[in-house]
Order: structure tokens, then sequence, then C-alpha cells
């Protein structure tokens, strides 16, 4: 691999990197001028006041001590990471989307003509037969859909006796804290050693105090859950119903759906799964969908066609008839949403098929070409690999000097020291193989010690422990 | 790669069970770039083009390019979660920029990263307080004004808790100390105002609120918003313990609702405090560098014992808030609240100058917005409106709400003459 260096501001390894706005320039105005009273104001004011091309370069020298998918290969496994064709960005910034959510639907057709149409995407993708696109996050999709069943449970009257979620211990963390949100008692169901479901644990799992099984399919380990139809069978004659995560459908695009394999209800991470930049953090969208029987459910407001008029059809919004409310101030994370149909549209049916393919071969050729013991398979979209005498948080750090970005490090902790690594469709077989290369010479260690790594990046390894312990979260909070 | 995988074809790396293999179509035919970005537009251009008058806490305020150009840098915009800090300096720093803003306005000394909106930053104030509580009490106390979108989704994420949330009349649009005194008792964990509240009224008994809630044991949860905050009583010196709202005011035009949560609270909910936030450190050569810290509250180690299940958040969106409060410095984020203060008032007194029209319907002070009383009813006046291009809220049998900043002031003349049109 060749030398890599990221982009560092200042020098001075005693002052830090790019200074602070707050450290450039500060102006203190005060209110006493406003027309209201000074009791109803504050006194004073202070905030940086910097020119505007400082304000470009402070931004600018920020982002180049940035590691993005645009600066290379992001293989974190189960986020999803890859490259978004930018003309996606173009569509979601036209004028004509900028709306404010109050307006009658009368005046809104073209918007709720591209939710309308993304709900029929969305529904057909995953086999689901209703759609709400509310929830503004993959965790906050979890979080309505269990309001969802139990909403369900409690209109057939055993609202109270089932408490109980129950999650597989390598589920994401998401799960358990979502299913807590909505108020239930998580079961943790133990994983088999081929690292799928233990049929029997689940036996014994669920029963009468089951409200639903969370899973995603194929799971964090890259596997597909080929006891798909036993487990829908098991908890269904519980009375419980089965929710899919759908963090994971890259895998399945065209080839399998969940609303076919037996899941009453799931979520998108719509900015996974089909597109939107993941912006440091988010936006996302987690929209989330439905059979038949618990349609009524969902929250409001929904959006439908109504009868074609001569003009083309028409939408409104509608309100489910026992829907669990709104669980977003609004519509939901719309701009991401907007980005989300025009991936769709692009890609089409062959598109999305097409993506499935090169995110499976690519994880599994990836899997092939690294040194490291990689467990289990066959993979789908993703693999865990096993630094096993190396402490995985290292081989990450040294990775950071390859210029790569590491994959996600200690999970699921079924695979010791987990290298939990999805490549993604958007890949080359070039940079796969650089991707190895990294991978390869870390797991060789012939570079020096890896406690040492990362050199080339903007700081050194970054203290942790001192953060938590001494928690300064404002520069107000420095005091240097 | 077929060969290294040792498979002819991708097909057959599918390790899906025969009678689950999706035979079928989604119907969804495959387009260029070009066409798709032509159909999006098509399809978009069926929004009536409208001059929005609309607020009732979503708001529009003019966004400077220089957001979009630097925000929409790729390596901002393409980066993920700053799970590695060493490579993710920058956006890092913007977060914690981003914190150190929202720690002015507040006057509280810690704000998170983001929120998904203000109505589920509400949300989760409300599980802080669950969690947090120095009383038993579990009734949250919400004023009457409360929007009915948020209080849905405050009951949605109360509803896993004991919390029960209960609503406290207020007088004359405001939080009145002594209905809320009656109201208030062991049993109250959390009470709720807003400031502007969502008719647009400035609160005028905030210090009372903090201190009857103080007394009762109970949180102080005050909803505002980043431009408001740069000019009302601080929150802080009327003894809000959580400050919730709307960040995206700052960074993001009307984006049907889409949003930016801001959550800050007092120092000792630290360790409960929902959502990620960016810590200053050092690195190993002693440079100062920032990383995500106290992790063990978030749900990927804490799981169902965590503070929050927020995951992907709205960091990017935080990004735009933070430059556009840079590039307006104090006075900027200062002369545009007031200028919030001042056009609504302007706005009302032209409109009261009608026959038929009494603005605003409050006697107190406003930002951005206030509700007017009309004669005829105000479904017909806002319809009439809107076949003129202006959009308003229609409240109930005779009466509107009117919102009023820089993006649509251009038009207020038309604004004052259509309701002329509609009652002369």
């Amino acid at each position: 691999m060749g030398e890599h260096r990221q982009a560092r501001w200042s020098e001075d390894g005693s002052s830090g990197t790019e200074p602070l706005l707050s450290e450039k320039d500060t102006t203190t105005v005060s209110t006493a001028e406003s027309a209201l009273p000074d009791d109803l104001t504050r006194d004073s004011l202070e905030l940086p006041a910097p020119s505007e091309p400082e304000l470009a370069r402070h931004y600018t020298r920020l982002s180049q001590m940035n590691y993005s998918i645009d600066s290379g290969p992001y293989p974190l496994g189960s986020c999803t990471m890859k490259y978004n064709p930018t003309f996606l960005e173009d569509v979601a910034a036209l004028p004509q989307a900028e709306t404010h959510p109050d307006r009658p639907a009368e005046s809104l057709q073209g918007t709720l003509q591209v939710y309308d149409e993304l709900q029929n995407y969305l529904a057909r993708i995953g086999g689901m037969d209703a759609v709400s696109l509310q929830p503004p996050a993959g965790a906050a999709g979890e979080f309505a859909g269990i309001l969802v069943a139990r909403a369900y449970h409690e209109h057939n009257g055993d609202g109270d006796s089932r408490a109980e979620v129950v999650v597989p211990a390598s589920a994401h963390g998401t799960n358990f804290a979502s299913a807590a949100m909505a108020g239930y008692d998580v079961v943790e169901l133990p994983g088999a050693e081929d690292g799928r479901v233990d049929l029997d644990a689940l036996k014994a799992a669920v029963g009468e105090e089951t409200a639903a099984l969370m899973l995603t399919n194929p799971n964090t380990l890259g596997l597909f859950e080929r006891d798909i139809e036993e487990i829908a069978r098991i908890v269904h004659d519980a009375g419980g119903l089965l929710y899919y995560d759908g963090a994971n459908l890259n895998a399945l695009l065209g080839r399998a759906r969940p609303g076919d394999m037996g899941f009453d209800i799931m979520h998108y991470n719509v900015h996974k799964t089909f597109a939107t930049p993941h912006g440091g953090g988010g936006p996302g969208a987690g929209p989330i969908g439905v059979v038949e029987e618990l349609a009524p459910f969902l929250p409001t407001p929904r959006v439908r066609e109504v009868d074609d008029s001569s003009a083309g059809p028409e939408y409104e919004l509608f309100e489910p008839e026992h829907t669990v409310g709104k669980v977003h101030g609004a519509m939901g994370n719309w701009l991401v949403l907007l980005k989300a149909h025009a991936y769709i549209s692009r890609l089409g049916d062959e598109g999305l098929r097409d993506a499935s393919a090169k995110a499976v071969l690519n994880a599994n050729y990836l899997a092939e070409q690294v040194d490291y013991d990689v467990p289990f398979g066959p993979f789908h979209h993703e693999f865990v690999a096993s630094a096993g005498d190396q402490d995985a948080a290292d081989v990450a750090k040294r990775m950071l000097d390859y210029g790569v970005h590491p994959p996600t490090t200690k999970w699921p902790e079924i695979v010791p020291e987990a290298l939990m690594t999805e490549p993604t469709e958007a890949e080359s077989k070039r940079t796969l193989d650089q991707l190895a290369e990294a991978f390869n010479a870390v797991a060789d260690a012939s570079d020096g010690s890896l406690a040492d790594a990362p050199a080339a990046t903007a700081v050194r390894r970054v203290d942790q422990t001192d953060a938590a312990r001494n928690p300064r979260l404002s520069w107000h909070a420095l005091g240097e | 790669m077929l060969d290294a995988v040792g498979v002819d074809d991708p097909e057959s790396l599918f390790d899906i069970p025969a009678p689950l293999r999706f035979g079928d179509t989604f119907g969804i035919e495959s387009r260029s770039e070009q066409e798709v970005v032509r159909e999006v537009t098509g399809a978009l251009s069926r929004n009536d083009s409208l001059t929005e008058f609309l607020g009732r806490g979503h708001y529009e305020h003019y966004v400077p390019s220089l957001v979009d150009h630097l925000a929409d840098r790729s390596e901002f915009l393409t980066s993920y979660t700053q799970y590695q800090p060493e490579v993710t300096q920058g956006f890092l720093q913007a977060l914690f920029e981003y914190q150190s803003l929202l720690v002015e306005l507040t006057g509280l000394p810690v704000a998170n990263c983001s929120m998904y909106d203000a109505a589920t930053a509400l949300g989760e104030a409300a599980t802080l307080a669950a969690r947090v509580r120095a009383v038993e009490g579990s009734t949250v106390l919400v004023p009457s004004y409360l929007r009915r979108e948020f209080r849905e989704v405050l009951e949605n994420y109360t509803a896993g808790t004991d919390l029960t949330v209960e609503t406290v009349g207020t007088v004359d649009g405001m939080v009145d100390p002594e209905t809320l005194a009656a109201a208030l008792s062991e049993d109250t964990a959390m009470v709720y105002a807003e400031n502007p509240t969502v008719e647009g009224v400035v609160e005028e008994h905030l210090s009372e609120v903090g201190t009857l809630a103080d007394e009762y044991g109970a949180l102080f949860c005050l909803g505002s918003d980043t431009v408001a905050l740069s000019l009302l009583q601080e929150p802080a010196a009327v003894g809000a313990d959580v400050v919730v709202g709307d960040a995206s005011v700052l960074g993001l035009p009307a984006a049907h609702g889409m949003g930016l949560g801001l959550f800050a609270c007092r120092e000792e909910f630290l360790r409960q405090v929902p959502g990620r936030l960016v810590g200053a450190t050092k690195d190993e050569d002693g440079r100062r560098a920032y990383t995500l810290t106290l992790q063990t509250r978030e749900q990927h180690i804490r799981r169902e014992r965590a503070t929050s299940n927020i995951c992907t958040n709205q960091a990017w969106v935080a990004l735009r808030a933070a430059i556009h409060a840079a590039s307006l410095g104090p006075g900027g984020v200062l002369s545009l609240a007031e200028q919030c203060h001042r056009r609504a008032e302007t706005l009302a007194e032209r409109l009261d100058a009608i026959d038929g029209v009494e603005a605003p319907v409050r006697d107190c002070h406003h930002f951005r917005e206030f509700k007017m009383r009309v004669d005829p009813d105000a479904q017909r006046v806002a319809a009439t409106l809107r076949g003129r291009g202006l959009a308003v809220h229609p409240l109930d049998a005779d009466e509107l709400q009117v919102c009023v900043t820089e993006a649509n002031e251009h038009r207020t003349d038309d604004l004052v003459s259509a309701v002329e049109g509609v009652l002369g």
C-alpha cells in the first residue's frame, strides 16, 4: 500500500489542530436595544463572529480532517456505508420540495405523489401490505413498529399479558432499546453454535407473554436464517408478531422478501438500503411496513391515492382507524425519503437485484481474501472476521494508517475480537483488493506495534477514557 | 471474483431456501438519471406555488448560500458516525462547536449532538424526567397550547414509562402561575412550557414557572428555538432544567417539517442524556482532540438500559445550523430575532386596521407569529387567500394564525390587501 497521510491543520503539537471558532474571534452583543421589555429578554449573547472567508476556511479545513465515502471505502459492518449517486442531492434541493408540513393536501399533490409512490415501492420490495413513512431513522422505525405491535395486542385484549419482546443476543443494540422504550421487558435469545437462531431456545423463550420477536435476516453475522419459516410458525403459534429489522435488507433485494418469510412488521433503513449520504450521523429515515391486519394501527397521517380524476391521480392524507398516533412532529425526514424515491426509480427492478448480487459477491470475495479467521458462512452482505490474538480496536487503528476505514469492531460478541465487515455493492474489485491488502498487512503485524497506531491521521490515538472521566462538552468547559 | 469465491454464478451465493425465493418483479422500471430528475421535478411541480405565512413550530428563515456550499462538502456529507475519532476530527469539532452554541444560547452546560425534531426532543425530555425525578411523581404537565402532533409524540414516548400527560389551562395564551400552582402536586414529574409558544406568544411568567416546578421537585422543560433563544430570557436564568425545541430554524429551509431537535440540560443529568455527545480530550501527542463520549449511555453498549434508542440522528443538520449561526455572528442572530418580534407586531397592526379583523388576538408580545380573528369564517378566508397564492393557518371557526419572517416579508402587502379584499 502506498504512503497515506490525512490532512492536519496547525503542525504545532501543543496547540492542537484547527482552532475552535471561539478561539479565533468572539463578540458579545447586548440586547438592550430590543423592543421587548428587559425582563423578557436575556442580557447579552456571546458567539464567534468570523468573516465569510474565515468561515469558509474553517469548515474547509475541518472537512479535510474528515474521512468520508468520497475519501475511501467504509466497510462498517451493519452500517451499510456505501457510495450514493450525487444527483440525489440535486433532487433534494429542488425548490418545489421546500414546503411547510401544514399546507392543505390539495396544495401539496406533488409531495404526496412522491410519498404515495415511495409507500408503494417499499411495500412491494418488502412484501408488505401497507407502509408509513413517518419514522425519521431506523431506530425510530423500530420504536414505531413495536408501538404498532403493542396497539394490536391491546386491541385484541391481551395488551397486559403480552409484556415481553424477544431479541437475539446478536441483534442491533437499537432493538433492545426500542423494545424497552415501548415499555416491554426484553428477553434475550442466545444464538446457536452455527451463529443462527437456536430453535429450541426460541421455543423456550416465546409463549403467552410474547408480544414480538425482533429479528434481522440475514443476521449480523451475514448469515441467512434458513429456518425462518419455522421461526415464524413458532412465534405465530404463541400469538406473537414477527418484526423484521431492515438494516440488512441490501442482501435480499429482489431475491426474498420479509413479508413472504412470515414477518408482520418491518422497518426500512432507506438511507442504507436505498440512498442518502449519512451526513456524519444522520439524517436517515425509517419507514415501517406491515401486513394487512396491522395497517389500521400505523402512525398517522398516511397518504393514499383517491379516485383518478381526468387530471391524473389525486392524493389525500388519512388517519388509520386505530392509529398509534405520531412518532415525529411532522411527516418524517422528507428530504431523505425523496432521495430514496429517486434512487429506487433510477435503479428499478434490475438495478436493485444487481445491487444485492454485488453486495453479496463483494462480501464473499473479501472474506476469501483476508488472512484473518472468518468463521461461519456462507455469507450474505457482510462477514465477521476474528482478529484472534490481536486487539480488534488496535487492528482498526492500524487500518486507518492505510487510508481505509476499518470495519466495525468487537461486535457481535459471538466472534472473539470481531471485525465486522460489509464492503457494500458499491466497491470495485480493485478497491476490495486494496482493503484486503490493508487487512493482511495488519494481520501480518510486521510493520510495528499496533498499539502505536494510528500515525498518519490528523491526530494520534485519542484518549477516550479521559474524555469520559472529565467531560468537556463545549468550549465553555475548556478553560484553556 | 467468482472463481475466488468458488461459484459460477452470484445467484448460488444466496443461501435462501427455495420456497422463499422471490420469483416475481416489483414492476419498477429503471430510468436514467436525467429521466428521474425530470420525473421528480414534474411530480413536485404539482405542488401549488404558495407564499407560506405558516409557522406553528415549523419556520423558514433564509439560509445563506455559504451554508449549502460548506455543508455539502462531500467529506462532511458522505461520512459516517465518528466511531474512529482519529480520522473524523473535522466533524467532531463541528459538532462540539454546535454543542457550544446551544450551551451559550440556553445557559445550560450540557447539549447533545441532535435529536430528530422538537417533538421527539420533548418526548426524550419526559423520559429523562422519568429517570431522574427526585419525587415519586408521574405526571407531565403540558400547556393547553401544545400542538396536537407534539402531544401525540410525547404520549408515545411516555407510553413505555409510568408517566401520564395532563393538560394545564392557560390564560391569554400563556402559562398562568396560579392555574399551574393548582395543577402541581407531589405527583408532578415535569412541567413543560414554550417560549415563544406555538401561537407566537412571548411567555411572561417563566421564572415563576421555574420556581413552582422546583418547589414540587418537578423538572422544568422549556421549548424554544435557536433564533428565539438569542433574544428571549435565558432558560438557565428562569430555572429551566431541560431545553428542547427546534435548532433547524438556522440551517435548514422549510423541508416539509424535517427538523433538528435541540436538547440541553443541567450538568447533574449528564449521564442520563439521550443521544450522542462530543467531548474534548487529548491525543497521544498531547494535541487537543475530540471524540464521541459517555457512550456507555448508548444503545450499542447498554442495549435495553440505554438512555434512548437514537442511533442515526440529525448530525448533518446540526452542522448546517452551526455554520448558519457562525455566518450570522451574534449580532446577526440577535438582529434576526429582533426582526421576528418587530415584523410580527407590524403585520398584526396592519391587519388589525382592516374592518372585521382583530390582530393579534392575544394582548401580549409576539415572536414571528400571532393569531387573528376574522369575520366571516376563517376557513373561507384561508381558502380565498390560497387562491391568491398565500397560505395561512385556519385554526377554528373564526381564528387564523399568521407567521412572518424574512422569507415571506416581501409579500406582506399582498397578504394585507388580500385580507382586505375578502372582508370588503
